[in-house]
């Protein structure tokens, strides 16, 4: 079955077995619009430079103790127009959310809005110091303390950290917060509970927070497993990490079960905040006993993923850890003035037991921006509608795939914002990366893969609610197209894919003998 | 919604397929304690683009913008000029709204990118290898301590007096709850960098010695004795650069021996931003200690046509593979920042970047002679690049810093905003220059300098 496209293109019309492979070899090696570009060193001089600026006058004299560079840096240099091109070609060997349907599990690849740039870049936000004195940088101070209101009421919880710097930093900070609030107890618990279905960063931050890390099984139907939990909760147990709505696509419906018996024995019950783009408008985690939870603003609220950041992780915090967030935060006075709560303003704000810093500045205000802007633009009407569209994409592809391809957990009920399948029907050693990569030849970027570990080839399909339902279609039909032929057993689907920019690339090689630099 | 191309009719359609009769039947999983009977309270609701838009503005023009003043911080975020065609390389829609690059057929444009920008950053530090970048300087700080203490099985770092003191907190911070030691200690208040002190405090119990280079008072030093002493007691040399323009114009840290080297690129091509989003650089001296290092790597290979491509690699140092033994919990780190610095570097160049160093000490040298002239005004520093610290006569900084603003001039960083509660540092005021301050911005902060200090007592 072929797609849908109302391009004109028609399937009898595509080049019978070569497809666009057919053609005559070229001397460059470019395809027509398919551009090679050699690499910058390639093709720089280390005489040539983009940008004006005086020549050196090697008579002026210096103050640099003696350390004045001798050896040449090993840099090249193009002019501008040069630069812009080499760029360009390299951008066109990507693929974006601008480009397509970007079905990535988890990630949360949702339309950029082009006002949240706009609003970034004013020169309010965008060319202001982090050191400037308070009083000329209010504004700024008002956006973190905006976003702060909107992020803690959405979520119903007490107190915001907004200084992390990307969604691991988050769960860190929060983490950590656990670590101090038990510390200020004299609490020794050491363990945490972590799903064997978890986020890998999970694991890490935990055992980088100095915890010991103990995995939790999942029951039959995706979710965790609620008596091995309870079963597990001790006084050695300092806290569990949960995600929620889970890696499986599936909300955690004994949530607040778990989390009483967790409090109940004296723990803290960490959620990952990674899927809360399901939820937003609609639960608030502070109704489900969260005691601190991550946000990633380059999920739920639109910030760019930039090909791999920045992020942005604020972390929401209940009333027992607050105390303990990290500076710097922001704080209003009876006035109306934001104040920017440093070390040495604390004591003056009662924030006395902050667990420390966690990065040098105040967190990363150009995603903050983006994010208010988001915000204000959907509102708590539009912001429900987000999640309910993101649960409803994702629901219909479940259900029009399920018929041909294994859907584990499909009998659980409804997903949330993504649904999640398995390779187990595949016929003659086809796999999940094969169907991944037969639908970059479709014009996909493909879904994620091999996670949540806990199913055989997992297939994570997150549509996201800025799809529109012809989009999907399409989508669906490719998919369909696709996992047909794994169930066929179709050989070629082994090579795929024969129409991007590079065909399969050598990892194993790439990471026997490592070449991370270019060496002329 | 401008941004939900979902229809009521789609919606209907949709909802009939998965055979479900409202949008609430597909979330029956909520507890029955957590369902709201509508948009969550006490907010407000949609806003068209152009209302959006009114409001920003309204909160950016509360804000002084450092371009419409003599302005002259650092301290680890720095003003320079970025050419307008790095923005435009950013927001194409092929970089700005990628993904991470796990399907590297469909990613090479991020990929050969980040593998340039490795080679970049691995070149300006005098390193061998060059992550994919992490947070930002303070970060890749803390990333460093903790790698330096996996290849040296010990637990103890000496920090110099004179690393920036929100880095030491956030190493001090993190330290704390890994179970290592931390030495640090605050700046002395000398002409040069006080080495001999920091090397009396390397012992065989040691894991490194970190040191920032210019330091936090601008001053410079030759490092290479500290590479020594660290060596000698088999610890490693951490080198912690906040400002890579200057890299343009001194020795490399590798050049001078040190292990590792991290720093903050925000410099070129990031902009001020408030603090952040900015750019954690990270590299090593020697290869063999590639296997310990954080954040993502990009390696060079071939495809299956033998083209030449890049993959992220050597990922089973990493937390989506080695869960709660990898070398790092980062994941999402820099990219769009490191793209930033990369086409910044691009455009400069090796003639580019040492002469934008060179434009950066001719106006700090100016600087610094006409603010001496300045009566009750010393400057500290023997040798400093593009920032120097200016001795204000027993005045407190932050206070006249407050009254400079008041005047319309971003004088500095002050010493007691960065160290509160040390009284001997609180007369201290940190001065940056880079290409964008004139020479009429030298003399307005000289003069209000003056009138400022003549009515503080």
């Amino acid at each position: 079955m072929n797609a849908p496209n109302k391009s004109g293109w028609k399937p009898e019309m595509q080049v019978a077995e070569s497809g666009f492979l057919g053609g005559p070899v070229t001397t460059t090696g470019n395809r027509g619009l398919m551009l090679e570009e050699p690499l910058l060193f390639e093709i720089g001089r280390a005489d040539v430079t983009g940008v004006d600026l005086p020549e050196i006058d090697p008579s002026a004299p210096n103050r640099l103790g003696g350390l004045a560079r001798s050896e040449a840096i090993g840099l090249v240099g193009l002019t501008e127009p040069e630069t812009v091109r080499h760029y360009t070609r390299l951008s066109r060997q990507n693929y974006g959310i601008d480009l397509g349907f970007f079905p990535l599990g988890s990630c949360t690849m949702k339309h950029n809005p082009r006002l949240n740039e706009k609003m970034a870049r004013l020169p309010g936000f965008a060319d202001i110091h982090p050191l400037q004195p308070v009083g000329t940088v209010q504004g700024a101070l008002e956006v973190m303390n905006e976003l702060a209101h909107w992020l803690i009421t959405l979520t119903g919880m007490h107190g915001v950290a907004m200084s992390p710097k990307a969604g691991a930093h988050g769960e860190l900070c929060g983490m950590l917060c656990i670590r101090a609030a038990l510390e200020a107890r004299g609490d020794a618990r050491d363990v945490v509970l972590v799903p064997e279905s978890a986020h890998g960063t999970n694991p890490a931050t935990a055992a980088f927070a100095g915890f010991r890390v103990e995995d939790i099984p999942a029951t039959p139907e995706g979710r965790v497993d609620v008596a091995a939990l309870k079963a597990r909760l001790g006084p050695d147990v300092a806290a569990v990490m949960i995600t929620n709505p889970n890696t499986c696509g599936l909300f955690e419906k004994d949530f607040r079960e778990m989390a009483d018996a967790v409090h109940a024995a004296g723990g803290f019950v960490y959620c990952d905040g990674a899927n809360f783009n399901a939820i937003v408008g609609k639960v608030r985690p502070g109704d489900l006993g969260v005691d601190a939870m991550h946000i990633n603003l380059h999920k739920t609220f639109s910030t760019p993923h930039g090909g791999g950041g920045p992020g942005s992780g604020p972390v929401v915090l209940s009333e027992a850890l607050a105390p303990f967030g990290p500076m710097p935060f922001t704080a209003r006075d009876g006035d109306g003035v934001v104040h920017l709560v440093e070390e040495e303003s604390a004591a003056e704000f009662g924030h006395t037991q902050a667990f420390g810093r966690m990065t040098a500045f105040h967190g990363q205000m150009g995603m903050f921006t983006r994010a208010l802007t988001y915000i204000l633009s959907h509102g708590a009407d539009g912001l429900k509608q987000v999640a309910e569209d993101a649960v409803l994409n994702a629901n219909y592809i479940l259900r029009s795939m399920e018929d041909i391809l294994h859907a584990p957990f499909a009998a659980s009920g409804p997903c949330m914002h993504e649904a999640l399948f398995g390779d187990k029907d595949f016929t003659n050693g086809l796999s999940t990366l094969d169907v991944a990569k037969g639908l970059i030849d479709e014009g996909y970027h493909p879904m994620t893969v091999y996670f949540p570990l806990v199913v055989h080839g997992a297939m994570l399909v997150e549509p996201t609610e800025t799809e529109s339902k012809a989009a999907i279609d399409q989508f669906i039909a490719a998919f369909r197209g696709v996992v047909e032929r794994a169930l066929e057993g179709d050989e070629a689907l082994k090579q795929a894919p024969y129409y991007s920019p590079r065909r399969r690339l050598d990892e194993t090689g790439a990471a026997r003998k490592p070449k991370l630099a270019y060496e002329s | 919604m401008r941004y939900l191309p979902l229809t009521d009719t789609d919606r209907q359609a949709m909802l009939a397929k998965i055979g479900a009769s409202t949008i609430d039947d597909l979330f029956v999983d909520v507890p029955e304690v957590a369902r709201l009977d509508g948009p969550i309270h006490g907010l407000p609701m949609h806003a068209s683009e152009m209302a959006v838009e009114r409001h920003m503005k309204k909160l950016a023009a509360k804000n002084l913008v450092a371009g419409e003043v003599p302005f002259f911080l650092g301290a680890g975020a720095y003003r320079h000029h970025v050419p307008a065609s790095v923005d435009t390389i950013i927001q194409r829609g092929e970089f700005l709204t990628a993904y991470t690059p796990y399907q590297p057929e469909i990613a090479q444009g991020t990929l050969q990118m980040l593998f340039e920008f490795q080679t970049q950053v691995a070149r300006l530090y005098g390193c061998a290898v060059a992550n994919a970048s992490l947070y930002d300087g303070s970060t890749a700080c803390w990333e460093a301590v903790a790698m330096a203490t996996r290849v040296t099985k010990r637990k103890r770092a000496v920090l110099s007096g004179a690393l920036h003191p929100h880095y030491a907190e956030v190493v001090k911070t993190m330290a704390h709850y890994t179970g290592d030691e931390i030495a640090d200690a605050l700046p002395s208040i000398t002409p040069d960098p006080e080495l001999t002190g920091l090397i009396a405090r390397i012992d065989e119990e040691t894991a490194c010695v970190v040191v920032q280079y210019p330091d936090i008072l601008g001053r410079i030093a030759d490092l290479t004795p500290v590479a020594e002493a660290a060596h000698a007691k088999g610890a490693l040399l951490v080198v912690v650069n906040t400002e890579p323009v200057a890299l343009g114009a001194i020795k490399s840290p590798g050049e001078m021996g040190a292990d590792i080297v991290v720093g903050e690129g925000q410099s070129l091509g990031v902009g001020l931003q408030f603090g952040g989003p900015y750019l954690g650089l990270f590299a090593v001296r020697d290869p063999k200690h590639v296997r310990q290092m954080p954040g993502r790597l990009c390696g060079e290979t071939t495809d299956a046509e033998g083209k030449r491509g890049f993959v992220l690699t050597l990922s089973t140092r990493e937390q989506h593979i080695r869960r709660e033994k990898a070398t790092s919990n980062i994941c999402t780190n820099s990219g769009l920042c490191a793209l930033a610095f990369t086409v910044h570097m691009t455009l400069l160049g090796e003639k580019g970047l040492r002469e934008l160093a060179a434009e950066n000490h001719r106006l700090a040298c100016l600087a610094a002679d006409r603010l001496a002239k300045v009566p009750g005004v010393e400057v500290l520093n023997n040798g400093f690049f593009n920032e120097f610290t200016l001795m204000l006569g027993g005045r407190p900084a932050r206070a006249i810093i407050r009254d400079l603003a008041d005047r319309g001039v971003l004088g500095g960083v002050s010493l007691g905003r960065l160290y509160p509660g040390v009284a001997a540092l609180e007369h201290a005021l940190l001065v940056a220059v880079t290409e964008t301050t004139t020479e009429e911005d030298i003399e307005r902060l000289a003069e209000e300098l003056e009138a400022s200090i003549k009515e503080t007592v």
